[in-house]
């Protein structure tokens, strides 16, 4: 299992491959289902020209492995990969990656979704927009179900 | 006992600073040191708190040396 947060861009394409080649995962899963959440050039109607990213250092971390943690007690996973950038990004940057591998498709597919989702509620980050006229908090996820 | 009191994201800019140290001798929870610290502002309802990076609710007892964080709702992901 791996959870990093990354102050600069990263190929979420090029992480996979690089830790898939593990060879504790060699040869032994037969299912790997990822995710990518990408940045928004807009967002509720507003353009939008940059993010910064905000996290709680430690919190952050502790809290993404207690979600992988609850996910590994109701699937049969293999391993797990998240990497999340903070800091100052632009739109198409890739800003989270979640990747699990199972021996089947039905824990990878379904355990997947639910570590993003659970991300997505509850790991400290926060996301600050630069529009064309301002600055803004995005003041609540939008529910994933 | 001390506190270590943390503030981010818009909560921070309303508090308007990103950490402060709670020293008190009584038994306090979450929601007095909130009050203690900031007297003219008043919980935002949505406000989220985590004791030394674990979540808790506004009723929680906090003990000497804890961290004890202040936040709005995540939108990471």
């Amino acid at each position: 299992m791996l959870i990093e947060i990354r102050e600069t861009p990263f190929d979420p394409l090029a992480e996979l491959s690089r830790y898939q080649a593990k060879p504790d995962l060699h040869g032994k899963a037969g299912a790997l289902a990822s995710f990518i959440g990408l940045m928004r050039d807009h967002n509720e109607g507003d353009q939008v020209s940059a993010m910064c990213l905000e996290h709680y250092p430690g919190m952050t971390e502790r809290e993404i492995a207690r979600i992988i943690d609850e996910a590994q007690v109701r699937w049969p996973l293999l391993d797990a990969l998240v990497l999340h950038r903070v800091g100052e990004m632009l739109p198409a940057d890739p800003i989270v990656l979640v990747a699990v591998w199972s021996s089947h498709r039905a824990a990878a597919f379904e355990s997947c979704r639910y570590i993003m989702e659970a991300l997505k509620s509850r790991a400290p980050f926060w996301k600050h927009e630069t529009l064309t006229d301002r600055g803004r908090w995005v003041d609540r996820n939008t529910d994933g179900y | 006992m001390t506190i270590r009191v943390r503030y981010f994201a818009s909560l921070r800019e309303r508090v308007g600073c990103a950490e402060a140290q709670f020293n008190t001798g009584t038994v306090t929870t979450v929601a007095t040191v909130w009050h203690a610290l900031n007297p003219d502002l008043a919980l935002p309802g949505n406000t989220l708190a985590a004791i030394n990076h674990e979540y808790a609710t506004l009723d929680a007892v906090v003990h000497d040396g804890d961290e004890l964080a202040f936040f709005p709702p995540v939108t990471g992901g």
